[in-house]
């Protein structure tokens, strides 16, 4: 963006908010919304502590085994389904159902099935971010053009190699979009499936700030949850773009 | 003109070794094939066609006539609905190593560098990887990429694309090559290039080759022997064997009068199906 002749860099606008929140903190809104520099400092506070670390460490597990899950089955079920109009029949209403119903509301008959631990947490942060995986895998696999199945076939491919070396492939893009979209979600399914349980992780330190009305520490901690799940969209977003040169040509 | 089904005379090419007579024993025959698609559409009626050995052999007819259909029966790559097919004395049920097929959309894979797409089918059959790279270096050689081995297709014209597409089918050292409108993606000079070429690779590397095209000129120049298929439901309406003295200047060959009689004669057994 260019003001005035000068050219300001991609992250100035975060700057004019970031003041405005300051502005708004040292108001009579600070009772709910601390200003940004006291909550900032909050974050260095509490990172460092046994519960933020520990916490962290059981988010995080939670976090790489569901996503692990939720790719591990997703792409296979995504390309059968994109190739097999039988299977894409019978499971195509499923995940769209799943993939617009209010998952949150499916969290407490998990927590009944499987108890109040990290199965839970895992099996939520599965449920978010399957559906999007399979979906876009789906669509990536039904994007290949005929004629590559066709050389793989013509040149003696079986159908682990056609797997593992055209379709994986060829569908690459749209997968990598649909395990961003999905562990967006998935940040999500864990916040939200910790702060049901409420016993472990995160959602410990939530109701523990909530209780007690610690709103900066609150604050603190959503931010570092606001800037994984950023972070981490943006890091996928890169990866996306390296495979994206062959995108339109396949 | 009366189809000329008599056996073509072994040609000489001035510089090159003669080729070897045609083989008594066709390498690829087609008995009475058919194909009906679902729907109910019938593409072929009863096919039968012989392919000598060696040679090049073209399949022309109007579009949608039905001739890629019948090269990719002949390659395993869809099932025939009547009818058999053998290659080298064996019955076709499926792609085999014995046949290589050259796309006419290239199919190169996108995320592989030229080299890696010229060795997939050595890959495929499990060839160490040294051993397919010095392989698919030579083939890139013999097409005239060197130096663009660890290029990517979108950064190649569409020429060099075809070109990648050709080298991975000699690569893996078939009897048979399929070639499925190989030119017909690439611009007019190129095109001629490639015929030059094609022509080179006939006499030289000891295969045999079926190509479809629509291009009567192209059937002509290129091939030892033409099919000319009718429209769908398709027959083999004319065999044609061209005997073009071939070896001297291109120009000159098409601008001759017996390539030129070729030429007019089968434009006047396809005209009728324009209406």
């Amino acid at each position: 963006m260019v003001i005035s002749g000068i050219r300001l860099p991609m992250m100035t606008s975060l700057i004019v908010w970031a003041v405005i929140w300051e502005i708004a903190g040292h108001t009579d809104a600070g009772f709910i919304l601390p200003p940004l520099s006291r909550i900032v400092w909050r974050v260095f506070e509490i990172v460092p502590t046994a519960s933020f670390l520990d916490a962290l460490l059981i988010t995080g597990r939670a976090f790489l085994l569901g996503n692990a899950i939720a790719i591990g089955i997703g792409v296979p079920l995504g390309i059968l389904m994109g190739r097999s109009v039988i299977a894409d029949r019978l499971l195509l209403p499923w995940v769209n159902l799943f993939l617009s119903a209010p998952l949150s509301a499916l969290v407490p008959v998990i927590m009944v099935l499987f108890g109040l631990g990290e199965t839970t947490i895992v099996l939520v942060v599965v449920l978010f971010s399957m559906w999007i995986i399979v979906l876009n895998t789906r669509a990536g696999v039904r994007a290949i053009s005929p004629s590559l199945v066709e050389m793989a076939r013509s040149f003696g491919a079986n159908g682990w190699q056609a797997f593992s070396r055209i379709y994986l492939w060829a569908a690459l893009p749209e997968i990598l979009a649909g395990i961003r979209l999905g562990m967006i979600r998935a940040v999500k399914g864990v916040v939200i499936g910790q702060l049901l349980v409420s016993v472990v992780g995160f959602g410990t330190l939530f109701e523990i700030y909530q209780s007690h009305f610690l709103m900066e520490h609150f604050w603190a901690l959503l931010l570092v949850l606001f800037s994984f799940a950023f972070t981490l969209n943006e890091l996928l977003a890169g990866l996306e773009r390296r495979f994206a040169y062959y995108a339109a040509s396949r | 003109m009366t189809p000329n089904i008599a056996p073509a005379e072994p040609r000489q090419t001035p510089g090159l070794a003669p080729i070897p007579p045609v083989a008594t024993r066709p390498i690829v025959e087609v008995k009475s094939v058919s194909k009906t698609y679902a729907g109910g559409v019938e593409a072929l009626s009863g096919i039968s066609l012989d392919f000598p050995e060696g040679r090049l052999t073209t399949l022309l007819g109007p579009s949608g006539c039905g001739k890629t259909t019948l090269l990719k029966i002949i390659a395993g790559l869809i099932p025939a609905s009547g009818g058999q097919v053998f290659v080298d004395g064996r019955e076709v049920k499926g792609p085999g190593p014995e046949r290589a097929f050259v796309f006419q959309d290239f199919a190169l894979m996108p995320w592989a560098s030229v080299i890696r797409n010229v060795a997939f089918g050595l890959e495929l059959r499990g060839i160490a990887h040294g051993e397919r790279e010095a392989i698919a270096e030579r083939h890139i050689a013999r097409v005239g990429l060197k130096g663009f081995e660890r290029k990517y297709p979108h950064e190649l014209s569409g020429g060099m694309r075809q070109r990648v597409g050709l080298a991975r089918a000699l690569a893996v050292d078939a009897k048979v090559v399929l070639m499925d409108e190989p030119f017909s993606a690439v611009d007019e000079q190129t095109r001629r290039k490639f015929q030059e070429e094609l022509l080179e690779l006939v006499a030289n590397e000891g295969k045999s080759f079926i190509f479809v095209t629509h291009s009567i000129e192209e059937a002509v120049y290129v091939s030892d022997r033409i099919a000319l298929l009718s429209r769908r439901p398709s027959r083999v309406s004319a065999i044609i064997e061209p005997k073009i003295v071939r070896g001297g200047d291109p120009e000159k060959i098409r601008r001759d009068s017996a390539y030129l009689d070729v030429v007019e004669d089968i434009w006047q057994q396809l005209k009728h199906y324009l209406d």
